[in-house]
C-alpha cells in the first residue's frame, strides 16, 4: 500500500512536468491503438474469413542494405519482374509485397521481421531468403504459424528439412557441384586441386565435389581452404602452381573474392600452364561477371541459370526485369529465384482459387511445375526442394559484355545432400 | 617455390597494407583523433578512379594524381566543417561521429554506384609477371613497393626535417604554447589532415586492383588499418611501413606454408607483438 | 532536481517492462530484443562506463554465452534458466582468461588485443563447424516451458517477459554492484588510474574481477539471444555485434548504467522504422543521426538531457533573481 502511494506520488510529480504530460499521452495513445489491433479476431494463425477479398500479403525478407544489399535486390527486382509481367492480380485478388530489410547475416533481426509480418501484417506468404543463417532462424516461426515460406535463394540442403513450410525454387549447392565432377571426370579431367572458402557452403561444396569426382575415378591432389574474407590470393595461387594440377576447383563467395582469385591466377600465367579454372557458378554469376572482366574468360561453370540462356521465356524475364529495376545491372540467377518463387505463388494461389490455407497451399506447392526462364523445373513432392536442368557453361566475351555460355547440360537433377 | 618468392608477395602485400593505412597513422598517431572514417576516405579515393577512368576515360595511372588531390580537398573540407569541432571531444565522441559518418559514406556510395563490385583497367605495363634474377615477379607488386619507398621516404622526410613538419610536431605537443609562438595550428591540423586523407585516398586507389571496391569496403578493411597502426605505433611513418611489411610477410608465408592456419596467423601475430612491444614497434609514447 | 521518492523509483524499473509489454503487444520480438541488447549494453557499460576499459570485441562474451545456451538445447539439455546459468559461468570463465592481456595494456593497443581475441574466436568457432555448426549455426533449438510452465510461442510473450525479467534483474544486481565500494575503486580508476594504487588499491585485480563480471553478463544476454531467437550463428561473435553495442552504449549514455537501454531502445527502433521508409539507404539517416548526436551532445542521449536540464535550471534561477 506505500509502496502504491510512493510510485503514485512519484507519477504526479512526473505528470507535472510538460514532458512527463505528453510522454503519458503518447503512452495512453499507444496503448489504446495497440488494443484496436488486438481486438481483430485471433492471432495471424487462421486467416479471418473477411480478409479474403482483401489483397493478398507477401512478406519479403532479405538484404537490402550492408554487403548482400546487391543479392536483395535482385530477388525483389525478379520477384517484381513477374508481378510487372503477368500483372498483379491472381485468382481475383491483389497481390501485395511487403520488402523488408534484413541488414546481412542477421538471424535476429530475421526472426524479429518475420514474427511482425506474420503476427501484424497477417502475411499469407514468407518469402526470399538469401543467407542460409537468416531461413533457418525462421523456419520455426514458419511451422508454428502454418504459414509457407518460400525460398528465393539460400543453397543449403537441410533448409527444406528445417520445417514443412518450407519449399524452395532455387538450388542447391551440391546440386550444382556434382554435376561438375561429373562433368570433369568425364573431359578427361584426372587431377584437381580444390580450393574453397573456409565456411559452411564452401565446405558443402568441397565435399560433394570430391565425392563425385573420386567415385568417377578423378584424383583429388590437395585441399585447400581460405578465409571468407582473404585479402591477397598470392601464396594460395603459387601453391596451385607449385602443384600442377590438371584443373583447380574453387567456390568462393562471388564479387570480391572471386575477382581476387580469378586476377591472380591470371597475373601469376596459370592458364599457360594447362591449369583449368572449374567452379560453381556462383562464382562468375551474372551481376559481377562484367567486373571480373578477362579475368574470368574460358572458366568453366556449371550452374542452373545465366543471363545468356536461349529461350522466349528467359528473352522475356530478362525485359521484364530491365523495367524494374532500371537497366542497371543484368539479372542473376537470384532474380530467377525470387521471378520463379513469385510464379509458384501465384500458381498455387490460382490452384486454391484465392483461398488461401497454409496446408492446402503447401500441398498444392508439392510437384509443382513451371516453364521458368532457366528452362523447366519442378518442387519435388517429397522434399519441397527444387528439381531442374544444370547446365555446363564457359565464360566468353560477347560484344555486350561476359557471358556465361551453356554448352552442355545435366536434366533432372536433384539435391544429392538428401 | 623458392622462399625469396614467397617473401617478395609477402611485401607486396605488406605495401600494400601500409598505402591504406598510413593516412590513419597520421591522423591517430598525430593528431589523436579517432578517425574509424578512415576507409571511408579510402573509398572516396577508390571510386574517385573508377570514375575517372570510365567517365573521362582517363588511364590508371593518371588517375592517381587527381586522386590524391580530390582527396586532400574532401579531407581539408571535412576538417573544417566537421572534424575540427571535436579534437577536444572524448575519444568515445570521436568514434561515434566517425562511425556515423562511415555508415553515411556506405548508404552514399550505394545510392550513387549500386551495391556490385567496380573495376579499374591497368595499363599493360602493369599487368602480369616480369622476370628479373630468375624470379618471376608480379608487376603490379613492384610497382606498389616501389610506390611505398617512396611516399615513406618523401613522407619521413616532411614530418621530421621540414618547418611544416616541425610545426605539426609542435602543435601535436602543446596546441596553446604553438599558437602562443605564432604557429597557425588550426591551419597545421587542416593541412595535417588533408594529407592523412590525400594518402587514403591514394591507398583506396591502389587497393582496387587486389580487393575490389563495393560500399562495404569502408568497414571490411577497417580492422587491417587499425591492426597496422597499433602494431606500428600511431603516428610514426617508418613504424608503420615496418608493422605493414612485417603483417605481410608474416600473413603471406604462413598460407603458403601452412595454409590450415592462415586465418589466424594476422591476428595471432597482432596480440604477440603488442604484448611484447605496448607502444607499437615504433611508438612515440611509452 | 526533483528526486523521487525511492520507492517509486524502485517500482518504476519494473513497471518499464510491463509498460512496454502492454503498449506495444505486436512488437514483442523486437521489445525482447532491446532488453537483451540493453543487457549486452549494461555489460559493456561496467567495462567501459566504470572500469575504463574500452573493448571492440566484447561479443566474444556474447557469442560463448549464446553458443553455451545453444548447444546444451541441441544435446538434450532444454531447460532454459539452468542453461542461463551455465552460459555465463562460460563466459565469465572466457572473460577471466582474457582479462590477463587486456587490463594490462592501455589505450589503442588494449582495443586492439580485445579486437584481436574476438577475431580469433570468431574464426575458431567458424573452424570448429563440427561443434559450432560453422556458417549455417545451430538451428531449431528446442527449449522446455520456463518453469515448466511459460511455453515459447508464436508471439513471443514468453521471450519478452523472460528477457525483461531477466534484464531488469541483472540492472539491479549491477547497480548494487557500482553503488558497492568495488563500484568506487572502479571509477576511481578510470578517473584516474595513477592515483589508486596510491591509495592501496590493488587495480589489476579490482579490473580483472570487473571485466569478468561483465564478461559473465554478456554471456547472459549472449544465452538469452540464443534461446528466445532458437538460433545461434557466428555473427553472434562478430566484429558488428561488437561495434553496433558500443554505438548504443554511446548513443545513450556511457557510465550511468541506464545510459545502455535507452541507446539500445532508441537505436533498434530506429532501425525499425527507418528500415521500414527506405529498405535500401535507411543507414545514411542513422548515420546522420549519429553524427547529429556526436556534435549535439557530448555524453550521449543521457549527457544530452543532463545538459539541457543544467540549462534549464541556470535559465529558472537567472529568472528567480537570485544567484544559480
Amino acid at each position: 500500500m506505500t509502496a502504491f502511494k510512493l510510485w503514485w506520488a512519484g507519477l504526479r510529480a512526473f505528470g507535472s512536468s510538460r514532458l512527463g504530460r505528453s510522454l503519458a499521452l503518447g503512452v495512453l495513445l499507444a496503448a489504446c491503438e495497440s488494443r484496436k489491433v488486438e481486438s481483430a479476431p485471433g492471432a495471424a494463425l487462421q486467416p479471418a474469413p473477411a480478409a479474403e477479398a482483401g489483397p493478398i500479403k507477401i512478406g519479403l525478407i532479405a538484404p537490402f542494405s550492408g554487403p548482400f544489399a546487391g543479392m536483395g535486390k535482385q530477388v525483389e527486382s525478379g520477384a517484381r519482374a513477374y508481378l510487372d509481367q503477368h500483372g498483379s492480380k491472381v485468382a481475383g485478388r491483389e497481390i501485395q509485397l511487403l520488402v523488408k530489410d534484413v541488414t546481412g547475416v542477421a538471424p535476429d533481426v530475421a526472426k524479429n521481421l518475420a514474427q511482425g509480418l506474420l503476427v501484424r501484417d497477417k502475411v499469407d506468404f514468407l518469402a526470399g531468403f538469401v543467407l542460409t543463417p537468416n531461413a533457418l532462424a525462421v523456419a520455426p516461426l514458419a511451422s508454428e504459424a502454418k504459414t509457407p515460406m518460400v525460398v528465393m535463394n539460400a543453397a543449403t540442403s537441410v533448409i527444406t528439412t528445417k520445417s514443412p513450410y518450407v519449399v524452395r525454387v532455387s538450388f542447391t549447392l551440391p546440386q550444382v557441384s556434382a554435376p561438375l565432377a561429373t562433368w570433369a571426370a568425364k573431359n578427361g579431367i584426372k587431377s584437381v586441386y580444390t580450393l574453397v572458402s573456409d565456411y559452411a557452403p564452401g565446405a558443402d561444396a568441397e565435399a560433394q565435389f570430391k565425392k563425385t569426382f573420386e567415385a568417377a575415378g578423378g584424383k583429388i591432389t590437395d585441399s585447400v581452404r581460405v578465409p571468407v574474407q582473404n585479402p591477397d590470393f598470392a601464396p594460395y595461387i603459387q601453391r596451385i602452381k607449385d602443384a600442377k594440377p590438371e584443373a583447380v576447383f574453387i567456390f568462393v563467395p562471388a564479387g570480391a573474392q572471386g575477382t581476387a582469385f580469378l586476377k591472380a591466377f591470371q597475373e601469376r600465367g596459370l592458364a599457360q600452364q594447362g591449369i583449368r579454372v572449374i567452379a560453381t557458378g556462383d562464382v562468375t554469376e551474372d551481376q559481377e561477371l562484367d567486373a571480373m572482366g578477362s579475368a574470368a574468360l574460358g572458366v568453366v561453370t556449371t550452374h542452373h541459370y545465366s543471363a545468356a540462356h536461349e529461350s522466349p521465356e528467359n528473352a522475356a524475364f530478362k525485359q521484364a526485369f530491365a523495367k524494374v529495376s532500371g537497366g542497371q545491372v543484368r539479372p542473376n540467377f537470384m532474380a530467377v529465384g525470387g521471378y520463379d518463387g513469385m510464379a509458384a505463388i501465384a500458381k498455387v494461389i490460382e490452384k486454391l482459387g484465392g483461398k488461401l490455407d497454409g496446408d492446402a497451399a503447401m500441398a498444392a506447392f508439392k510437384g509443382l511445375a513451371l516453364d521458368s526462364p532457366r528452362g523447366p523445373i519442378r518442387v519435388d513432392p517429397e522434399t519441397r526442394d527444387v528439381i531442374q536442368t544444370v547446365y555446363v557453361r564457359k565464360v566468353e566475351q560477347r560484344p555486350d559484355g561476359f557471358y556465361n555460355v551453356e554448352f552442355d547440360h545435366f536434366d533432372e537433377q536433384k539435391d544429392p545432400g538428401k | 617455390m623458392s622462399f625469396l618468392g614467397v617473401a617478395f608477395d609477402g611485401i607486396a602485400y605488406g605495401s600494400l597494407l601500409f598505402l591504406i593505412s598510413v593516412g590513419l597513422s597520421i591522423t591517430l598517431g598525430l593528431m589523436n583523433f579517432v578517425n574509424l572514417a578512415h576507409g571511408a576516405f579510402a573509398m572516396f579515393g577508390g571510386y574517385c578512379s573508377v570514375w575517372l577512368t570510365q567517365a573521362w576515360g582517363l588511364p590508371f595511372l593518371a588517375t592517381l594524381p587527381c586522386v590524391c588531390l580530390a582527396g586532400a580537398g574532401v579531407g581539408a573540407l571535412a576538417e573544417r566543417l566537421l572534424y575540427r569541432r571535436l579534437y577536444r571531444a572524448s575519444h568515445l565522441d570521436q568514434v561515434l561521429f566517425s562511425i556515423g559518418l562511415t555508415f553515411m559514406a556506405v548508404a552514399a556510395a550505394t545510392y550513387f554506384w549500386g551495391p556490385t563490385q567496380q573495376r579499374v583497367e591497368l595499363p599493360e605495363l602493369l599487368r602480369g609477371q616480369v622476370r628479373v634474377l630468375g624470379l618471376e615477379l608480379g608487376a603490379y607488386r613492384a610497382f606498389l613497393i616501389a610506390l611505398v619507398l617512396l611516399i615513406s621516404g618523401g613522407l619521413t622526410a616532411l614530418i621530421e626535417l621540414t618547418r611544416f613538419g616541425a610545426q605539426l610536431r609542435a602543435a601535436v605537443d602543446n596546441a596553446a604554447v604553438s599558437a602562443g609562438l605564432g604557429i597557425p595550428v588550426q591551419r597545421v591540423f587542416c593541412l595535417a589532415f588533408a594529407l592523412g586523407s590525400a594518402l587514403a585516398a591514394l591507398g583506396g586507389a591502389l587497393a582496387v586492383e587486389l580487393l575490389g571496391l563495393e560500399p562495404g569496403f569502408a568497414f571490411e578493411y577497417l580492422v587491417y588499418f587499425l591492426l597496422v597502426v597499433s602494431v606500428g605505433g600511431a603516428g610514426s611513418v617508418r613504424g608503420t611501413a615496418l608493422a605493414a611489411i612485417a603483417l605481410g610477410l608474416c600473413d603471406v608465408a604462413g598460407k603458403y606454408y601452412v595454409p590450415e592456419i592462415g586465418s589466424f596467423i594476422i591476428y595471432a601475430l597482432m596480440i604477440v607483438l603488442l604484448t611484447a612491444f605496448p607502444a607499437g614497434l615504433l611508438g612515440r609514447r611509452a | 532536481m526533483r528526486s523521487w521518492p525511492r520507492g517509486a523509483r524502485e517500482l518504476s524499473i519494473w513497471l518499464l517492462p510491463v509498460l512496454g509489454f502492454v503498449a506495444f503487444p505486436d512488437y514483442l520480438v523486437l521489445g525482447s530484443q532491446i532488453w537483451i541488447a540493453g543487457l549486452f549494453a549494461l555489460s559493456l557499460d561496467l567495462c567501459l562506463g566504470y572500469a575504463g576499459i574500452i573493448s571492440l570485441g566484447h561479443a566474444s562474451f556474447f557469442g560463448v554465452g549464446a553458443y553455451t545456451a545453444g548447444l546444451l538445447a541441441v544435446h538434450g539439455w532444454h531447460e532454459p534458466l539452468s542453461a542461463l546459468c551455465a552460459a555465463s559461468l562460460a563466459a565469465a570463465l572466457v572473460g577471466l582468461v582474457t582479462s590477463f592481456l587486456v587490463v594490462d595494456r592501455q589505450g589503442l593497443t588494449r582495443l586492439m588485443v580485445t579486437l584481436g581475441i574476438g577475431f580469433s574466436l570468431y574464426e575458431a568457432a567458424n573452424r570448429a563447424s563440427s561443434v559450432t555448426g560453422g556458417t549455417d549455426g545451430l538451428s531449431s533449438l528446442e527449449l522446455s516451458p520456463l518453469l515448466g510452465v511459460f511455453r515459447f510461442e508464436l508471439s513471443g510473450k514468453t521471450a519478452y517477459g523472460y528477457a525483461a525479467v531477466v534484464a531488469v534483474l541483472s540492472f539491479l544486481l549491477v547497480r548494487r554492484v557500482a553503488s558497492s565500494p568495488f563500484g568506487l575503486v572502479l571509477l576511481g580508476l578510470r578517473e584516474n588510474d595513477a592515483r589508486m594504487p596510491a591509495l592501496g588499491v590493488p587495480v589489476r585485480r579490482r579490473l580483472i574481477a570487473a571485466y569478468t563480471l561483465a564478461a559473465a553478463l554478456a554471456g547472459v544476454a549472449g544465452a538469452l539471444s540464443a534461446q528466445t531467437t532458437g538460433f545461434v550463428g557466428l555473427e553472434s561473435l562478430g566484429f558488428e555485434r561488437s561495434a553496433s553495442v558500443l554505438i548504443m552504449l554511446v548513443l545513450g549514455g556511457a557510465g550511468r548504467l541506464y545510459g545502455g537501454f535507452l541507446g539500445s531502445a532508441v537505436f533498434l527502433c530506429l532501425r525499425q522504422l527507418l528500415s521500414e521508409r527506405s529498405p535500401a539507404f535507411w543507414q545514411f539517416w542513422l548515420g546522420a543521426l549519429v553524427v547529429a548526436l556526436a556534435f549535439a551532445s557530448r555524453g550521449g542521449l543521457l549527457g544530452g538531457l543532463d545538459a539541457l536540464r543544467l540549462a534549464l535550471r541556470a535559465r529558472g534561477a537567472a529568472r528567480a533573481g537570485g544567484p544559480a
